[in-house]
């Protein structure tokens, strides 16, 4: 079956009464359109759903909807389970809650293997166990989604999944067992879920194991409500348009300060070397592009490392200043991040930023969703490459990619990549009863291309 | 791909040859598999058109669709191809072993031996699911009746088939893949799953180099198509006047010429297999290749003995059945890649230059040091190897030993010089004393690698009928029905 939603009049009908509403809220000022959307979900956990839906963009405040969704749900007196997909993202959790929320009981279920971070000792009202019994009296109990699926009984009347798009849905068959009602929180726009094995056999069925579990659980129950948070607070106003239009062109979204409320500026004056000029551009219009020439290189070029750590490095030398709505504060290497498609190129940048770059993230586009920063150093994907395979069209990888910084991202690239885009148009087969994605990986690194080609340094004139 | 895989094929392209990528054989080989090379009907989804097969290069047998758009023809074809398959499953079987009784206390048996299917390709593989599929719905009474052979060839086919999904099962396994697990040659990828083209590489003909041998594998005419597409000139100009004149006179000499175009279509491939088979043997079999034939025979084995109790497969999986073969697919891959990488320096070798695992020699031991921290002693040895590997894991990493997987152990510091030192924590006995020679001395070379330590138990999943909402609820019970067998495209 081909799924038609166009001629669908009461599919229709929905779509134009969001599209008034949304429309409404275009009006109103930002954190007015934020606080309504939240409003909303809260008002719609009691509504009788067994589940809610969360689509959040980058930045928009995600965390902080989980955060309110559970002290309300809490005060309301309801036993409740947090889902996250790392220890990482517990911590985070637990750190947020209980620092915001000190009178609600925090258990945390780990495995034996797992020693308790400070962020999570030190707060009082947080117990750690490796067996859910040993918090049985605890009014939030908070694990990884692999912790919950070691567990064979034991219910909570409402759970909230956070990061649900990055869970695959066998992940979720494993773990629904454990409640009655759920919120679902996550980012359409980022990484889908992967598997280490290829198998087509489960293409179009709705329980697909390897699709997202907001896929799934959306396609057994259509009429659960959708929300989507509509501004996003880290994006700047230079970025939010861009990444609105390229990854999410049909549930767009704007940023939470306008166009003069962020600036960076530098210390330390440029000496007109293109990596002086690819800051400045990316300073003055929040993104760069600093293009190296054409050639098909290995995954580790060695020009395109260099350069992206030299721009990085740079940035430190200068002394960068960030004015935003939260004051002023210098770029310090704990405010940089540099990101790749690849781990060998991570180990590779690493290396050549040495001392120079010390503080500095560097790390894959896996690892650094959810991850906040200044400025953001990006090794595009396709650069050098002949080849554009489904991994490095994925759309959400570039996504994550450019959707981490607060002020600016400067992407290192090699020439010729719309070039590439158009010898490998996508060859994914399609497959009946699957729907279809958008926006595809190739328009979506177009749309980005064409975005940064009027931001673009030469490295060689 | 990785560097090392790319240097195999660069070398290929200077050399003219193809260069290994493995030092052992990956694969167990049968003292007698069936080779089966099938051929379908150009523009059809699974009408056949022939098979040939056996378990003797010198004795293949020929079966053929006079007529294929003829259904009765076409399961005609079907139950002869089911006597052959089921008789090789038959006599595959071997003596049954007796194995120690399981945790419960039930017998378990295991069949000494196990068949193995080998086709040319991918596709010959989905095209041996798709008829297991035309097949195995057939009822065997009413109208349209089918031998009752026919329905037990479908579900043996798709059995086959299903196993073949699973990392490292040597059940049914398709010869341009094995061969590319052994071998990198000079060309794409795509033009090595062409059989003919990727043994002319591997060991081309006497006078010829492994870019002429594989230029003249393009030649349909001398080298017909490995199937189960065929070449379409070759459809136009010689089959079709042929299927044309039996369908006219209906004779066995119109039969016979049917046949006797197709053997020579098919004869070339079967010759191809056999050589490939040869070159499969000449390697000296990875240590745990038996181990997973075992897996294969177990397999079999519950197969075999549950079979005329079991419903033919569904048609789809159910959510619970889907997720819970996906979990069993990633972890045979898991430790597939692993076994791979410990039976063959050359495998193992790829995970070096990528960082996930380190050789060297061993610079210092402390086997019997212990941590008293805890309320009880533990044996904790350290050991500090020197490596010159590009090591790509982070402190904190659990590792292994790859000449023996059990001894485990945890990335403790690594210094600027390439020392590694690490913190053993099992596969040393349960005494606060190491077995004598399971920590490395100083002055052994070493190899530990994360491969493999992942491997996580076999996960949880609810019952078939407690399917949460948000997958559907519990799916209604499989009956099959007539339905099933009603496919567009059969």
């Amino acid at each position: 079956m081909i799924e038609t939603t166009a001629g669908d009049p009461a599919r229709t009908e929905v779509d134009t009464a969001r599209t008034d509403l949304d429309a409404a809220r275009a009006d109103l000022d930002p954190s007015a359109a934020a606080n309504q959307v939240v409003e909303d979900v809260l008002a719609d956990l009691h509504g009788g759903h067994r589940g809610v839906v969360v689509d959040s963009p980058p930045g928009a405040g995600k965390s902080t909807l989980v955060v309110r969704a559970a002290a309300h749900l809490a005060a309301a007196g309801d036993r409740l389970m947090i889902v996250a997909q790392t220890n990482e993202q517990v911590d985070d959790l637990i750190e947020r809650i209980a620092g915001k929320h000190p009178d609600v009981s925090l258990g945390r279920l780990s495995a034996s293997t797992y020693v308790p971070s400070g962020r999570v000792t030190g707060h009082a009202s947080v117990r750690v166990a490796t067996k859910a019994d040993d918090l049985a009296d605890r009014t939030v109990v908070i694990a990884t989604a692999a912790k919950w699926a070691t567990l064979t009984e034991g219910s909570w009347p409402w759970a909230i999944v956070d990061e649900a798009y990055q869970m695959r849905s066998d992940m979720l068959l494993r773990i629904a067992g454990r409640f009655e009602r759920a919120l679902f929180v996550g980012d359409p726009g980022q990484l889908d879920p992967f598997s280490t094995v290829e198998v087509e056999r489960w293409a179009g069925l709705s329980w697909d194991p390897m699709r997202s579990a907001v896929s799934v659980l959306l396609a057994h129950n259509p009429d659960l409500p959708v929300h989507r948070l509509p501004v996003s607070w880290r994006l700047p106003a230079s970025a939010a348009p861009v990444v609105s239009d390229a990854f999410y062109p049909f549930t767009g979204f704007r940023s939470g300060t306008g166009p003069g409320d962020r600036r960076l500026e530098f210390g330390a004056g440029g000496m007109g070397t293109t990596y002086d000029r690819a800051l400045d551009e990316a300073a003055a219009s929040g993104w760069a592009l600093y293009e190296l020439p054409a050639r098909h290189a290995l995954r580790t070029d060695g020009e395109a490392i260099q350069a992206t750590a030299a721009l990085a490095v740079r940035l430190l030398q200068r002394g960068g200043v960030a004015h935003s709505e939260l004051g002023t504060s210098p770029v310090g290497a704990d405010r940089i991040a540099i990101g790749a498609a690849h781990r060998d190129q991570v180990t590779a940048i690493r290396a050549m930023l040495g001392q120079h770059g010390a503080g500095i993230t560097v790390d894959t586009a896996n690892r650094l969703q959810g991850r906040e920063y200044d400025v953001t150093v990006v090794l595009h994907p396709l650069s050098g490459r002949r080849d554009a395979t489904a991994f490095h069209l994925e759309s959400g990888r570039l996504c994550v990619l450019t959707s981490r910084h607060r002020h600016a991202c400067i992407v290192v690239a090699r020439a010729g990549i719309p070039e590439l885009l158009d010898a490998h148009p996508s060859t994914e087969p399609v497959h009946l009863g699957v729907p279809v994605k958008f926006p595809d990986g190739w328009e979506a690194n177009q749309s980005v291309l064409a975005h940064l080609a009027a931001h673009r340094v030469r490295s060689h004139l | 791909m990785s560097v090392l895989s790319s240097l195999a094929q660069l070398e290929a392209v200077a050399t003219g040859r193809a260069q290994p990528l493995a030092t052992v054989r990956h694969c167990h080989v049968a003292a007698e598999p069936l080779v089966m090379v099938p051929l379908k009907l150009a523009g059809e989804a699974a009408a056949p058109l022939a098979v040939m097969l056996g378990t003797e290069r010198a004795e293949p047998t020929l079966l053929v669709v006079p007529q294929p758009r003829n259904r009765d023809l076409r399961f005609a074809f079907a139950a002869d191809l089911a006597k052959l398959v089921l008789e090789y499953v038959e006599s595959s079987r071997g003596a049954t072993e007796e194995l120690p009784p399981g945790k419960d206390g039930e017998e378990r048996v295991r069949y000494g031996g196990a068949p193995q299917l080998l086709v040319p390709n991918r596709a010959g593989v989905g095209f041996l699911r798709m008829l297991g599929r035309s097949t195995r719905f057939r009822r065997t009474d009413g109208p349209y009746a089918v031998d009752p052979a026919v329905p037990r060839l479908g579900r043996w086919l798709t059995w086959f088939a299903d196993r073949h999904d699973k990392p490292g099962a040597c059940l049914l396994m398709t010869m341009t893949e094995t061969l590319r697990l052994h071998w990198a040659t000079g060309q794409s990828s795509l033009e090595d799953g062409n059989l003919a083209a990727l043994l002319g590489w591997i060991d081309p003909p006497d006078g010829l180099d492994g870019p002429a041998a594989a230029a003249r594998a393009e030649d349909p005419v001398t080298c017909p198509p490995a199937g189960p597409a065929t070449d379409p000139t070759f459809d136009n100009e010689v089959l079709a006047p042929a299927i044309a004149a039996y369908d006219q006179s209906g004779d066995d000499r119109a039969e016979e010429r049917v046949r006797s175009v197709l053997d020579g279509q098919l004869r070339p491939t079967w010759e191809l297999m056999w050589d490939a088979i040869g070159l499969l043997r000449a390697l000296p079999e990875g240590a745990s290749v038996a181990a997973r034939w075992e897996r294969d025979r177990d397999s079999f084995t519950w197969y075999h003995s549950t079979f005329d109790e079991s419903h033919p497969q569904a048609r789809r999986d159910p959510a619970v059945r889907a997720a819970r073969r996906l979990h069993d697919l990633e972890r045979a891959q898991d430790a597939y890649d692993a076994q791979r990488a410990f039976d063959d320096p050359l495998v193992m070798a790829e995970h070096r230059l990528a960082g996930q695992a380190f050789g060297g020699v061993v610079t210092e031991s402390e086997p019997t040091r212990l941590d008293e921290s805890g309320r009880r002693p533990k044996l904790r040895p350290h050991l500090r190897v020197a490596t010159e590997d590009p090591l790509q894991l982070d402190v904190g990493t659990t590792v292994c030993d790859a000449a023996r997987p059990a001894l485990k152990g945890k990335i403790i510091e690594i210094d600027a010089a390439g020392g590694v030192l690490l913190e053993l924590t099992g596969g040393m006995g349960r005494k606060l004393v190491p077995e004598p020679g399971v920590v490395p001395e100083p002055g052994r070379r070493v190899c530990f690698t994360s491969l493999g330590t992942g491997s996580w138990g076999a996960a949880k999943f609810p019952e078939r009928e407690d399917t949460p909402w948000t997958h559907g609820g519990p799916p209604e019970e499989y009956v099959p029905t007539d339905e099933d067998a009603a496919e567009e495209w059969s």
